[in-house]
């Protein structure tokens, strides 16, 4: 399987946990990586070249920091141009129908906040179901997402351990190791079209 | 004519238009009117101050027509003929048929015959141009649909006037005593040859104007005298002229050809400007002449018939106007507005009366009650719109009836000047946008090489302010100043600030010095040309030295956010050493210290937008 990760932090010399992140699956056969940020600073994304990337890959990872419970700006942009009407989805878009997504995310607070008695009140989950739907209606099967939480609180030998299994789970989806449809997100439905692909 | 009294003659005209066409402009007469009263009180009926030489001078005046019907074909850019063809054929052609039939049937009944009656309907079907447009002008009606649909009559019939020109001596060909006034040189020539020789001629001037005149101009532009220029407008003119009484056909005719040939060409506006003064000063001596030659004996011996024949003469125009407004569907005040606009004789008249009594067709007499026909009416002209504006306008708005969208102005919004390599990235940009710049550039080689790319580019000094006014700065909406010369910028500036205070001003400026110029002349869009292209090279700099091209962009961008401001700020101080080196000091011990993170300022890269040193947002 060959995987795209399209990485995008606004200011990489001021980041901890996306660097060791990003240095861990640095120069793996079959892995792109992608720093949309460096290709557009400018935000002028080019949609043909970046459709043209998303149908030479079968999973795409979206690979960066928790912002606002959401991703940076670029990746909102990215989606809006790139993923047209009629090309991603709508009557004939179903160019993206088959493979997969996830996200790889590191956020401020621990796993503790992110409960119904925590500060931020929702589930990790819950706040990606925009990418989960965003997945379902491209016809796509969304992967429960990696995350590293309070990464800046971590020893350096922790932050090793959690860079070393992202390492592992790309590395796993590349060589089939992983199935990803067995690994799909907790309330994902998925797409029909994947009934055949179902192994028992 | 000796010398002495061509001077004498000379004083008398120039003095009369000088000090009549400024009182009548200030009472709201218009120049025209003025001139006429001017001619009235110093010819034969008032202080006769005028010698025999009247005649010669009113031929003479005549070349100021001929500039005109040039002038007025330089102004015919098929492109405006296109859009504007149902108003000028259907409405014009209409009008002028109309009224011409109107006016020849009522002048069969006073008792002339068909020849005189066809003569004067055709003559009186006309409009006076000159007032006309300038009423309109000055009250900013131009761009309404009555406005357009006057223009469009106004067009149709200073077309009119040359098939009529040649229709006259047709109708003439049984009168009595018809010679006409051809000087023709051909005339013992066999009837094929006479007619080859006018195709022949009609030929020439076409392509000379196309093939010709592109490099004559070129050449002359190039050498940069300007005066040489004036005299190659009025050359074209002259030999025009020439050709066309060669081969006997009327003058007119032939410059207004050359002036359609030559309304593609990039020189137009200069042409315009160029002729512009010789067509006022001979059309007001022309004015003035007429003026002179109103019969006055005529008001005094029977003033009843003369009212009578001006009310019914301007009461007739009026009606057919206004079914042909109705005809084609105008509004109530559209059509009000539309009538009374055109409800009078005009300045040809004039040429044409006096042509038709050449040729035999008009009586001295008649000719001369047809001349104060015209010229009464034409001073009634402004108190009819007058009342048209003041009494009818007011009752459509209180009854209610929506006032007629405006017609859109499509004339450039923009206007660049300078098309070096600046401004024609400027204009590139705003043409791909569909916005249609006029481009004016004083460099007669760049604007040759720039042709073939499709730039409408037209020759001239931008600073100069009849062209600035030729190029539409009145109604433009933004100016781009981007010419590389700074004293020409500046002076550019100040006369735009002075004249043309709605239009908006971008301007490139050469360097800070410039741009504190521009700054303190009060141009808020001041753009130093090489600022920006030197950011983006620090820029693509700090990417090739391993800075994060998200954060090379972000501190370029705050550098020139910063730099900007410091140029405003420290541009009060634009000529004073000593501060403006302290003020470089401080911003660039501040600017490193922004863009090294050292403050707190927000929206820089030194910021912590991005970060969660404290863990703001667990």
């Amino acid at each position: 399987m060959k995987l795209l990760v399209l990485f995008a932090h606004p200011k990489i010399s001021g980041s901890i946990v996306q660097k060791a992140m990003l240095a861990a699956i640095a120069g793996l056969e079959h892995v792109t990586i992608h720093d949309l940020y460096a290709a557009y600073p400018d935000f002028d994304i080019d949609v043909k070249a970046e459709q043209q990337r998303l149908l030479a890959h079968d999973l795409i990872v979206l690979q960066h920091p928790f912002y606002w419970y959401s991703s940076p700006a670029i990746i909102k942009e990215w989606q809006d141009l790139v993923l047209e009407n009629g090309w991603a989805y709508g009557a004939a878009g179903t160019r993206l129908a088959g493979k997969f997504l996830m996200n790889a995310i590191s956020t401020g607070g621990s796993s503790e906040a992110y409960r119904p008695d925590g500060r931020n009140r929702y589930a990790i989950e819950t706040l990606l179901s925009p990418f989960n739907q965003t997945a379902h209606l491209c016809g796509m099967a969304y992967i429960e997402p990696f995350i590293v939480n309070a990464g800046r609180k971590m020893s350096s030998q922790d932050l090793t351990v959690r860079a070393e299994a992202y390492r592992d789970l790309i590395v796993g989806l590349r060589d089939g190791r992983v199935d990803p449809l067995k690994h799909l997100c907790h309330d994902f439905v998925l797409p029909a079209h994947f009934a055949a692909r179902v192994s028992p | 004519m000796n010398i002495e009294t061509a001077l004498l003659g000379a004083f008398v005209y120039l003095a009369a238009a000088v000090i009549s066409a400024p009182i009548a402009t200030r009472l709201g007469l218009g120049s025209v009117l003025g001139y006429l009263i001017a001619g009235i009180i110093i010819g034969p009926s008032a202080l006769n101050l005028l010698g025999s030489e009247t005649g010669d001078v009113m031929h003479f005046a005549e070349l100021g027509v001929i500039v005109m019907l040039f002038l007025v074909g330089l102004e015919l850019q098929p492109s405006k003929l296109w859009q504007l063809r149902r108003s000028i054929l259907g409405l014009g052609g209409l009008q002028v048929t109309g009224t011409a039939l109107a006016i020849g049937m009522a002048a069969l009944v006073l008792g002339l015959d068909w020849r005189a009656a066809l003569a004067a309907g055709l003559i009186l079907a006309l409009s006076s141009t000159a007032i006309v447009l300038q009423s309109l002008n000055e009250r900013g009606l131009m761009k309404t649909s009555a406005g357009q649909s006057c223009f469009a009559v106004l067009l149709f019939q200073d077309i009119a006037v040359i098939p009529i020109l040649a229709l006259l001596p047709l109708i003439a060909v049984e009168a009595a005593h018809g010679e006409g006034h051809s000087m023709s040189l051909i005339a013992d020539f066999p009837a094929w040859a006479q007619t080859a020789a006018t195709f022949a001629a009609v030929a020439l001037i076409v392509l000379a104007g196309r093939y010709l005149m592109r490099p004559l101009f070129r050449f002359v532009a190039t050498s940069g005298i300007r005066e040489i220029f004036v005299g190659l407008a009025l050359l074209i003119v002259v030999s025009i002229t020439l050709l066309m009484q060669f081969v006997g056909l009327s003058a007119a005719l032939g410059t207004f050809l050359g002036g359609v040939v030559l309304a593609e060409s990039e020189y137009r506006h200069e042409l315009e400007m160029d002729l512009d003064p010789f067509k006022g000063l001979l059309l007001a001596v022309f004015f003035i002449a007429v003026g002179a030659g109103i019969n006055f004996s005529l008001l005094i011996d029977q003033p009843l018939t003369l009212v009578g024949l001006v009310l019914g003469f301007v009461v007739v125009k009026l009606l057919v106007l206004y079914g042909l407004a109705k005809l084609f569907r105008m509004t109530a005040p559209d059509s009000s507005r539309f009538s009374f606009s055109l409800a009078q004789g005009g300045e040809f008249a004039f040429v044409l009366i006096s042509f038709a009594a050449g040729l035999g067709l008009l009586a001295a007499t008649q000719a001369g009650i047809l001349v104060a026909m015209v010229a009464i009416s034409m001073a009634l002209a402004p108190l009819l719109m007058i009342a048209d504006e003041k009494l009818l306008q007011p009752r459509f708005l209180r009854a209610g009836t929506e006032r007629a969208a405006d017609v859109i102005d499509d004339s450039a919004k923009v206007i660049i000047a300078g098309h070096g390599r600046f401004g024609m990235t400027v204009g590139r940009l705003l043409n791909a946008s569909g916005f249609k710049a006029v481009v004016l550039d004083h460099d007669a080689e760049q604007i040759d090489s720039l042709r073939p790319f499709g730039f409408k580019v037209y020759y001239g000094d931008a600073t100069r302010t009849d062209l600035l006014e030729a190029a539409g700065a009145h109604d433009a909406k933004v100016l781009v100043v981007a010419i590389d010369d700074r004293e020409k910028s500046m002076e550019l500036v100040h006369t735009v600030r002075q004249k043309f205070p709605q239009l908006r001003i971008i301007a490139r400026a050469t360097d800070r010095v410039h741009a504190y110029e521009l700054l303190n002349a009060g141009v808020e869009d001041v753009h130093r040309e090489v600022f920006a292209s030197s950011v983006d090279v620090a820029e693509a700099a700090l990417v090739a030295l391993g800075r994060h091209p998200f954060e090379a962009f972000r501190a370029a961008r705050t550098f020139k956010a910063h730099d900007e401001r410091m140029l405003r700020k420290t541009a009060q101080h634009a000529g004073d050493r000593e501060t403006l080196i302290d003020a470089a000091r401080a911003s660039r011990a501040e600017i490193t210290k922004v863009l090294s993170g050292d403050t707190g300022e927000a929206g820089s890269p030194g910021d912590h937008a991005w970060e969660a040193p404290d863990r703001t947002r667990e």
